[in-house]
């Protein structure tokens, strides 16, 4: 069953820049879907839509068997799903007036109505998964990077989202810290966690999705699963993306 | 010193300070709570952009920083009752003193929201929360803490400006003070004494500002 299937959406800026040109994306569940592309290919513009961060010019996004326009869902719809998907992003986006745990709970207490101590336990756990559990009472200016993505992660995985969307969730880290947060990735894959990551990670493209989805320009390049895409690209642009991305 | 001028300065010392914890304190208080409900509101607009509203507010803190603030308490206080509004003296010093804060405070906190990370306000939105739950709970206590030190400085001057309120016939301690010059008629020392009484209250202040910051939370930052 497809937890999420996008339609051609559409998306120009300032009238002029056609960043998103007629994009599909379907996601069914336990999905990992690798977004892979050049820079400035509207691949985060891509996620940002999809969530409703951005407004797309046109398309349908159906989720929950639900289908809607971009055009006009309404604001209680866009709450209503955002409440069921979670967001990863670039640069975390930690709360900074809240510790890792808070941090964790917030959506949960304020957004949810969920009760302090159940949260505060959900909170934890969370933070366990991620391997953070003593840095529960830390502020985000007190993490380093890798420990904030994870705290992010945590964040996210506290809602029980249906599907997380990360947008290079390691881009901003040293290249020491992008392992500890690629495992834990790894790991909700290995769950069956549903998720869709624009990385450049071809390591982790490879291992842990099972499809994969080339754009550049607006447009789907080439979309296939993960075996297939890596094994036997069928349009040039890709075999020369994969190539340079890999001697990098 | 002479023993005359010893003893007027001695007598009219709680003269002086009676007018200021009755009236020149409450103002303060008053004026600057009322003035910060004002701000934050006016700064919430700016920074939302919510149209229309957003041109009141603007126009607002532009007239309010562009005009004296004695200006603004003859408008109020001696020009209103030309077209019939009549306000006592003490509120109407509340008054104009708090619409004059909202205005500095505005735009103090206006930058200082704009000074929060934006990134917070989208994935607060992505774990659900709404638009006021975030300015509630993430950005404005950030904003808030960011604009301590110059929230604390507008309050030091504002102690000092309910001086002015004097020229709307308050009894505050500038006009006690004034009043008793006049029967003694000793100015020299006896506006050196309210000025010194001032300082005492923005000295205390200012400890108490620097106090509340130390003790304020920098969420983990040195
Ligand atoms: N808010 C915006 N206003 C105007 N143009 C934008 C905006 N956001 C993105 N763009 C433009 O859209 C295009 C695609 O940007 P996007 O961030 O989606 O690319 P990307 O694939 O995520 O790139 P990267 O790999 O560098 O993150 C770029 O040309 C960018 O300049
Ligand atoms: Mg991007």
């Amino acid at each position: 069953m497809a937890v999420l299937s996008v339609k051609d959406i559409k998306k120009t800026f300032n009238h002029e820049n056609v960043v998103l040109d007629g994009i599909d994306l379907t996601v069914e569940k336990g999905d990992v879907v690798a977004i892979l592309g050049p820079s400035g290919g509207g691949k985060t513009t891509l996620l940002r839509c999809i969530n409703f961060l951005e407004t797309a010019d046109d398309g349908t996004i159906e989720f929950d068997n639900n289908i809607y326009s971009f055009k006009d869902i309404t604001k209680k719809e866009i709450a209503n799903i955002r409440k069921n998907t979670a967001f990863v992003f670039q640069n975390y986006n930690l709360f900074l007036n809240k510790t890792a745990l808070e941090n964790v709970t917030e959506g949960l207490i304020i957004a949810r109505g969920m009760d302090k101590k159940e949260a505060i336990s959900k909170g934890k756990k969370m933070l366990e998964k991620v391997g953070l559990l003593d840095r529960c009472d830390y502020y985000p200016n007190q993490l380093s990077g890798g420990q904030q993505q994870r705290v992010a992660i945590a964040r996210a995985l506290a809602t029980d989202p249906e599907i997380i969307y990360f947008d290079e969730p390691t881009s901003a880290l040293d290249p020491e810290l992008t392992g500890e947060v690629l495992s834990v990735m790894r790991q909700l894959a290995d769950e069956g966690m549903t998720m869709i990551v624009v990385t450049h990670e071809l390591g982790f493209a490879k291992m842990c999705a099972n499809h994969v989805m080339f754009m550049e320009n607006g447009k789907v390049v080439e979309s296939a699963d993960s075996k297939e895409f890596f094994e036997n690209p069928k349009s040039d642009r890709t075999k020369a993306f994969i190539k340079a991305i890999s001697t990098k | 010193m002479d023993a005359r001028l010893l003893d007027i300065l001695i007598q009219s010392f709680p003269k002086i300070l009676l007018p200021g914890i009755m009236v020149t304190i409450p103002l303060t208080v008053l004026a600057f709570a009322i003035g910060l409900v004002i701000a934050v509101v006016t700064a919430l607009i700016c920074f939302a952009e919510v149209p229309i509203l957003k041109w009141i507010a603007r126009f607002y803190i532009w007239v309010i920083r562009g005009t004296p603030l004695l200006v603004q308490l003859f408008v109020v206080f001696y020009g209103l009752p030309s077209v019939g509004i009549l306000i006592e003296p003490f509120p109407c010093a509340v008054m104009v003193f708090a619409i004059n804060e909202g205005a500095y405070a505005a735009e103090t906190l206006r930058g200082t929201l704009e000074a929060v990370p934006h990134g917070q306000l989208e994935a607060g939105l992505c774990v659900g929360m709404s638009w006021w739950q975030i300015m509630r709970r993430i950005v404005l206590p950030q904003a808030f803490r960011t604009a301590f030190p110059a929230l604390g400085n507008e309050l030091i001057s504002m102690v000092k400006d309910t001086s002015l309120a004097a020229n709307i016939t308050v009894t505050e301690m500038f006009m006690k003070t004034q009043r008793i010059v006049a029967v003694y008629y000793e100015p020299l020392a006896l506006y050196i004494e309210v000025g010194i009484v001032y300082l005492l209250f923005s000295t205390v202040l200012s400890y108490f500002e620097r106090y509340g910051e130390k003790r304020l939370a920098t969420y983990g930052k040195r």
